[in-house]
Formats: structure tokens, sequence, C-alpha cells
């Protein structure tokens, strides 16, 4: 009989009768070979490996972590109420110490929706990892959380959500935004003045393979986790990264990332992206669960894999290695320039466009936060769309002092609804979550 | 008139039946180690006095597949194991004879890795040198593609007695599985065969000349012969006879939990509109998990002969039986002494009930009259207990549609039948604890071979359709066919139920028994790129486990006037 080292819980929801569309990536087909692979391995059967029905989330879990415009209901289906609901109950599991490990192998994705959603970026409507780690935090009581993305796309949305939050590491690996969506997720993004140095950006160039994802797992992700010293460790786990993949350019395996999860450690997976459905998504998946039960999983090969060909070549290694001493400099520099931000103090502006592929909208955000000594600082986004949509949205953080929780109000009461259709404040301190509109 | 027998872990339950309801019923004590004698002696007492020119049918229900398992009895096979990559194949090691070979089929059925015939032939002159006679050949994938087993058993050649590739036994998928399911059907097939064999002999001397049938785990029967190949079908099949034997009574449209209550454990499973719960995968028996086809039954060690105890004031029964009752000469007290100082049951020494109550009394500080009722008490709430733990799993078991999880069907049992020895003891407070109209099914004590009698033949099969490959095929049976691209899911769908009506025929079913019912049915659009290149279909279909047609109305409707809800009195005497 084969024995799990580490007690492992998987919530597997393939949502077999939800698209985008018929032939869009995220489609109903996208799990069915994952699905026959772990059942043809029996994988369900091994000792300390159980499977869970998930949860669904609730109105109240997405406004902990986003502003739903016009509204939730109308941003999100069933189907990400419940793919949210597996991560939430894969954490609830682990927290309550029922499992040590868990992967929410779920669909659809979430790692690019943002604090503010119109719609979905990505093929993400709501960020499921963002809306489980703050259910963890009122539930629980979980403080210092770290998100390790090895998606190959930049988790954009997961660096949005946690851009002033000192208390949530983020550490994205990905596909250089420069030859890949969403552009983002170069070295110098660090993090909000309150928050400085828990962003984490290493962007790799195309054609990486499982020595340069091994050597910035050493180099870089794992010491900084370890200085960090989170409680949880999730793993935001797209597959995309894999040589097959039809929508990005690298090459990396099954045995890569069984390998890269046995570095990382995380007691929470979720399935992001990865959209070679028969060529990468079974045999990666099955790595990544036994990697994470600590099973032998030395044998888990796709039928054509052949590291040789497979090998980076010298000079992205050197890139690599570059980058990581970079990322490295940076990080080393960190209290020193947060300590100079904080110093500063005031209120810090920042103005950007953010683009919704999948919806095909374009919204502009004016973002104000208090940079404060005290807290994380309040603060507020002015959000305007292509679509003639404008809104106010104001944050107030979990640990706000008394007088960022008292202007974040003040912004509340003195903004008019002249300007807006509506403004939002999400009091994470006191869980309050009000929206004052225009009448109907 | 049909014969239904069953054999039991102490006793074996023989029954005949007639359109009419029940004619005859015996009860023999089980010889374990001459279950062969216990069969026949069990068919001569219930035929006595009947022309056996009027039996139509006769089915068994017999522990010797079981026995031979859990006692290890097993002949030697050879195992040969193409698992390709993924788990290492070593992990699934079972016996002395175990090989992994390469070879390897994927997801789709495509052949990724060829198998290598001189690897083959080696383990072949090796199997033959070491006197092996039973094989069987497992592959991952087989039954997307059963190629390689095929391919793998024709280069085995003759010199042996059974051979049985994988991707006969199940069309689900589950490797490891496979590997068990396949070795326990070969280990036991010459043990079945011979002494299948030897009691058909018997019977045959003994006039009957009907058609015999063996009962499977799954609550439905086969022929005798169809059993020969796969016998590993039969393990197990005591609990699904009792099942098969309450679902008379059941009433429709209603959830029923069943209760089996013995001597040592206690068989539970649940009936939905009269048809029984299946497992999703298959039986687990001594620790290994198997493709074989049951119904969804939870034992759980305690019965009506569990040991009671006192530790730091509270009681535990079971999960040891150290012989009978006090009553019945046994040395330690047990749910019966209980039952027997209440005076709810009127058999036994009630000196040597009291004395063991007075002994629990005594560790709990009280008397024997309370302590006896603590007891009953506490033994219901076990149960009781037992049994929504299994509801509850039955309900947390996982679902893969949008539409299937917000429909979110939910098992929640309305009413309680329970059978075995001790069940109209227990009904009362059953039923007051649970709220739940519980009802003792009638001719309780031999419902499991009247289950066994009735019972129908069933059997699954599993249609796969890959218009991308242009194959429809049911490895599991034999079946391959070529297709177009418009082929759809409702060709696939009569297709399967056609295959599944001839495959049900051929294990003995006749046609006007065979309800069929699909048990899954999905399709996907595959594409590549951005075109639709074809459609994968997984139709799975089934005959539903049930009784057969023309004994189970007349039946039901005389027996159940016998329905003995009514709640026990306790002996006022001895409650004094």
């Amino acid at each position: 009989m084969i024995k799990a080292t580490y007690k492992t819980g998987l919530v597997f929801f393939p949502a077999f009768d939800w698209a985008i569309s018929p032939t869009h990536p995220e489609r109903e087909e996208r799990l069915l070979y994952t699905q026959d692979q772990v059942l043809e391995e029996g994988l369900l059967d091994i000792d300390g490996i159980v499977e869970f029905k998930p949860d669904m989330i609730n109105r109240d879990d997405i406004r902990r972590v986003h502003f739903c415009i016009p509204d939730e209901w109308s941003v999100i289906t069933d189907s990400h109420l419940i793919s949210g609901g597996g991560a939430k109950t894969i954490a609830t599991m682990v927290v309550n110490r029922v499992i040590q490990r868990g992967f929410a192998l779920v669909r659809p994705p979430g790692h690019h929706a943002m604090r503010v959603v119109h719609g979905a970026r990505g093929f993400c409507n709501i960020n499921i990892e963002a809306i489980m780690i703050e259910y963890l935090r009122d539930a629980y009581g979980i403080e210092k959380v770290a998100i390790v993305d090895t998606d190959c796309h930049h988790g954009d949305g997961t660096q949005d959500i946690y851009w002033h939050d000192p208390d949530t590491l983020f550490i994205s690996i990905h596909q250089d935004g420069r030859t890949l969506y969403p552009g983002s997720g170069f070295p110098h993004e660090l993090g909000g003045p309150t928050a400085f140095g828990t962003t984490i950006n290493i962007p790799l160039p195309p054609r990486t393979s499982e020595e340069g994802f091994l050597y910035v797992a050493d180099h870089v992700i794992l010491p900084i986790l370890e200085a960090f010293k989170p409680e949880i460790i999730i793993n935001s786990a797209g597959q995309d990264n894999h040589y097959t993949d039809p929508i990005t350019d690298m090459r990396f395996s099954a045995q890569g990332y069984a390998k890269l999860t046995e570095k990382i450690s995380p007691h929470i997976a979720v399935l992001e992206g990865g959209y070679s459905i028969e060529g990468a998504l079974p045999y990666v998946n099955v790595g990544i669960i036994l990697a994470l039960a600590g099973i032998d999983y030395s044998h888990v090969k796709e039928p054509d894999y052949d590291p040789d060909q497979l090998r980076q070549s010298p000079e992205i290694t050197k890139h690599i290695e570059k980058v990581a001493n970079q990322v490295m400099e940076y990080w080393y520099k960190v209290p020193e320039i947060k300590e100079k931000l904080l110093n500063q103090g005031g209120i810090k502006e920042r103005e950007r466009t953010i683009y919704y592929d999948t919806d095909n909208i374009l919204e502009n955000q004016r973002e104000k936060v208090k940079v404060c000594i005290d807290c994380s600082g309040v603060w507020s986004i002015e959000s305007w769309t292509d679509r003639g949509r404008r809104i106010y949205a104001i944050h107030v953080p979990r640990k706000a002092c008394p007088s960022c929780e008292a202007l974040g109000y003040e912004w509340y009461e003195s903004t008019s609804l002249k300007l807006f259709d509506a403004i939002l404040i999400q009091d994470r301190k006191n869980r309050r979550f009000i929206v004052k509109k225009h009448p109907m | 008139m049909i014969i239904g027998l069953d054999v039991g872990g102490t006793h074996t339950d023989v029954v005949l039946v007639g359109k009419e309801g029940l004619i005859n019923q015996a009860k023999v004590p089980t010889e374990k180690t001459n279950l062969f004698d216990t069969i026949i002696s069990g068919l001569q007492r219930v035929t006595q006095g009947i022309r056996v020119e009027v039996i139509e049918r006769l089915v068994l229900s017999t522990t010797l597949t079981t026995n031979a398992i859990l006692e290890g009895k097993g002949e030697p096979v050879g195992m040969i194991v193409a698992g390709g990559p993924g788990l290492n194949p070593e992990l699934f090691r079972i016996g002395n004879h175990y090989y992994p070979v390469s070879g390897y089929i994927d997801h789709r059925g495509r052949e990724v890795q060829p198998i290598n015939p001189s690897e083959i032939e080696t383990i072949a002159s090796k199997l033959r040198a070491d006197g092996i006679k039973s094989v069987g050949v497992v592959g991952k994938f087989s039954v997307r593609n059963p190629v390689h087993e095929n391919q793998i058993i024709k280069k085995l050649s003759n010199g042996f007695d059974y051979v049985l590739a994988g991707h006969r036994v199940s069309g689900n998928l589950n490797f490891p599985r496979r590997i068990a399911t396949v070795f326990l059907n070969a280990s036991v097939q010459g043990i079945y065969k011979s002494f299948f064999l030897a009691i058909q002999k018997s019977i045959a001397t003994m006039g009957i000349k009907a058609p015999i049938y063996v009962l499977k785990a799954d609550g439905g029967t086969m022929s005798l012969e169809a059993s020969m190949n796969f016998p590993g079908q039969t393990i197990f099949s005591g609990p699904a006879a009792s099942i098969m034997g309450a679902l008379s009574y059941a009433n429709p449209r209603v959830e029923t939990l069943v209760l089996d209550i013995g001597g040592t454990t206690t068989d539970m499973g649940i009936l939905i509109d009269r048809v029984p719960l299946l497992e999703p995968l298959g039986i687990e028996i001594g620790g290994l998990r198997t493709l074989v086809r049951s119904l969804n039954t939870e034992s759980i060690a305690l019965g009506g002969d569990s040991v009671v105890r006192v530790k730091e004031g509270h009681i535990f029964i079971g999960p040891d039986r150290e012989g009978p009752a006090m009553a019945f000469g046994g040395s330690v007290p047990t749910p019966t002494d209980a039952l027997i100082v209440l005076g709810i049951m009127k058999e036994g020494d009630p000196l040597r009930a009291e004395k063991a109550m007075a002994f629990i009394g005594e560790a709990l500080g009280c008397d024997p009259i309370s302590a006896a009722r603590e007891v009953y008490t506490a033994f219901c709430h076990m149960l009781l207990g037992a049994a929504r733990a299994m509801v509850e799993r039955i309900n947390q078991r996982p679902v893969y549609t949008i539409r299937e999880f917000l429909d979110a069907y939910r098992v929640e049992p309305q009413e309680i039948f329970i059978i075995g020895g001790p069940a109209p003891y227990f009904a009362p407070k059953l039923s007051e604890m649970s709220g739940l109209p519980t009802r003792v099914v009638p001719y309780h004590e031999v419902v499991n071979a009247i289950g066994a009698a009735l019972s129908r033949t069933t059997c699954e099969l599993t249609l796969f359709v890959d218009t991308e490959r242009g194959i429809a095929s049911a490895p599991e049976d034999g079946f391959y066919k070529p297709v177009g691209s418009n082929f759809s899911i409702d060709e696939a769908r009569d297709l399967a139920v056609s295959l599944l009506v001839q495959k049900a025929q051929n294990e003995g079913a006749s046609s006007e028994n065979i309800e069929t019912e699909v048990v899954e049915e999905l399709q996907f659009n595959m594409v590549r790129g951005f075109y639709t290149t074809g459609k994968n279909i997984r139709v799975k279909v089934q005959v539903k486990p049930g009784l057969i047609n023309g004994y189970r109305v007349e039946l039901s409707k005389e027996l159940s006037l016998g329905d003995v809800s009514n709640p026990m009195t306790v002996n006022p005497r001895r409650l004094e």
C-alpha cells in the first residue's frame, strides 16, 4: 500500500459544463484528460490522499477582496463561486489540520483578477486565491501569507490586490512581460510605499527550462520565503510554462513542476492557467499531487519527454542568473528604501490603464494611498471605463490605525455621487462593505 | 419455483420461493472447511418432499472466493504489467511472480511505446518453469485500447490454464485496482472452477435440471458458466443478498437505510426508490481495492454478541466478539444479555444475563436493569451514529459539473429496515432514537436467501467514442467499431444499451428482466488550435440491480402483512 508522507487533500472541480466560449482555451474539455490520468493512476486510493467536495463562496467572501462593478452577480457565474469555493474548502481543511497540504484543481482560474472588477481579464473574473486568503484571515486569524505564482503569465491581479499589504508576500515567476500577456511583472515592481518589498517579480526569458526555474527557486524564492516567515504558503499553480503549451514559449516539464513544488513546499496549491490539455496537464497535475503528498514522482513523464532536447542555452542561463541577481540586489535594499518612503509620508498617487482582454473593456484608474507609519494606510481608487462606468472605491486595511480608518470614512462621506455611479467602502478593519449608489 | 441459498459465517440459509410466496425455508450450520457439504445439505433440506422438476432456477451466494482470498488460499498468479510513466509499477507489486514490462498506451488509447515481444517470451518461459498456471495481464489505459494486453496474451501461447486480461474485468479507469482485480480473479479461478463443477454435478444428481446462478457483490446474478471466467465478482455477495431481500418491501420514492444486525457485525446499505446504491468503483477485500462492482455496503464491528466494556464510566461495545452472550453460555457481557434482562428477548438463561448486567452495573454504579437500559441505548446510538457517518460520506462524494453541484442531491433516509437475528429487539429503540419509521423486514431471518433467489442478472458497460480517432469501443466486452466524424451522443447511447442487453443475455438474463439505465453520459468537443476536431463521448450504462419479474409482486403482497413495526413491550415484571 502506498502511503503519502504528507496528508494531502484535493478538490477536483473540472466544471465539465462550463466554457468562456466553445473553442476558448478555458473550455469544458480542459481538465478531462487530467481527470483520466488521475483516475487511472489511482491517486485517490492512496492512503493519505483525500478528495473533498467544494463549498461555494458567497458575496461576503468576494467583498473582502473585490469591488465588483456594477455588482458581484454581473461579473461572475456559478462556476466562479464553485472554483473559489474549492480553494476555500482546501484552505479550511489545511488550517483545521484535517490535511497537511492541499490542491484545488479547479477552473476557472483567478490570478489576473484585480481589486476592481469590471469584467474578465486573462480568463479570470475573481481572484480565488485572494478570496481564500482573506477568508482565512477573518475566520482563523491568519496573518502572514506568502503566494508563489508559478503560472507562465505574470499574476498581475494578485499583485494588484496585495500591492499595499505588507503581510502578504507575493512572488511571481513568469515569462518576461515584453514577450507575453499581460506585459507586466518586472523586478522594479516591488509594492506600494507601505508594503515595499513584499511584491517580488522574476521575469524569465522565453525557452527557460527546468534548470532555470529550479535555479530561481533556490536563489531567489526560497531565501525570500525563509526571511518572510509566512504562516502559510500558497502556490498559484499555473501549468503553462510547459514545453507543449500552445500560448506561451517556455520549456518546463512535469518533472520540473514536481521538483519546483517539492522545493516550495506549499500548504495549498491552486490551479491557474495551463492549456496544453493533453500533452502537459495530465502529467503535470499528477507530478504536483505526488510532490505535495511526498510520494516518489520520478516515473511521471510526458510521453515525448526528452530533457536533452529541452535544455536551455548558456545565454539563457546567463540571463536568468542576471535577473536573479538583480532581484536579490533590490531585495537587499528594501529596508532602506522602505524607511525612506515611509519617512516621506503624505499621500502617494498613481494612474494607470487596465485592459480587460477577455471582455474587451478599457479601465482607467487613479489611486491614492495614505503613507502611514502606524499602518499600511488607507487607499482609494477612482475608476472609469470606456463603457461609461465611473466609481470611487475606498479600502480601509485590516490593521488600519484610527486616523486612517477615520480618513477612509471622511473620503466616503465627502465624495459626491454627482461624479460617480457608486461610491464603495471596503472596511476590512470592521468587516464592513458599504455602497452608496444613485437611487434606481 | 426458485431456490435461493446464502452461505453466512455461522449459518447457511436456504429458501424455496414460488410465485405464491415463500414455500419452504431451512437453516443449516456453515462448515467453513466443508462448504460443499453445507451447500448440498442445505439444498436437500429445502427440497425435502418437493418434486425437484418444478424448480426453475437456483441461485447460490457463497463465501468460497471471499474466504479463499481472506485466508490467502489463492493459487500463485503470474502478473505481467505494462505500466508506462506515472507511479512506479513496482508500487503495485502483488504475489511472487510480478513482472513490469515495457509498453504504454495513453489516455486517448494511442500507442506511445510498443511492447517488447522477447521480454514477454522470457517471462512466459520463466512462469512455465515456476509451474505457474494462472496469468494476469494488465496495461495502463487498456480500457481505452487493449492492444498491448492482447498482444502479450498472444505471445504467452500455450501452457497456462487461465489467462485474464485487465480490460475484461471492468470498463473503469484505475490501473492499481485493475491489477488487484485481475490478480484476485486469477488466484481463485482454479479453486472456484473445481468447486462449482462438483456442485453442478451433485445438483444434477439430485435431479435438479434448473439453470444455476451465482450472486455477485452488486446484488445481481450471473450464470454459473459465465462466473467461471470472473469468479472475483462473487466476493462479498452476503451483504448484497440481505439488501436485495429487503428491497421488495421498501417504499417507492423514498430512501431506505437497511441494517443487517448479526452476532459480530452489522452491515449497512442504502436503497433509493427501491434501487440499491452502488460503490463508485468497487469493493475492498483484505486491504486490496478492486474494480469488482458492488453495492455500497459498510460493515461495522457491532452485533448482538459484541463484548460490552465499561471504561471511565462509559460503555464501549465491540469491536470484538468472544463467543455467545452470557445468557447462552458465553463468558462476557453482550448486548444480547441486556435485551434479556430488559425482557425484550425471551430466550437464554435470564439469571446469567442478569449476572452479565450486574457486572456492567457495578462498573457504572447502577443496578442491572439500569445497566441493561444503558447498554441497549448505547448500542442503538452507536449503530445510528455509524449509519449517519456512512450517509454523510455518500453525500460528500464529489461531482464534476455545475449542474450536478447546484442540484445538490443528498441522500436522507426516510425509513429504516432491519434484518438479521436480533432485528426485532432493536426496532423500537432505533425508531425512537432516529425518529424514523423502523420496520423489521418480514422473514428477516432468511431474507438474504430470498434476496439471492430473486435477484436479476446485472452488468454494466462503458462505451468510449473518439470521433477524431474514428472509433467507438467497449474493450471490456471486446467491442470495436469505426465511426464517422458525425457520430452523435444519441447513437452512442443506443449502441451502448444494445451492447449491454446482449451482454446481460450472455450472462444469463432473460430479456423481460433487463431494465437498463444510463449511469453516466459525457460529451466533449475536442478543440485543437481553434477548430473542433472531434468529439469525445463517454457513456456508461447498466442493468439496474433489482428483482426478477413474476415473483416480486406476489411475494411482497403476501409478506407485507407480516409487518412487525409494533413497538415491543418491555416485560413489566423484570422492570420492577
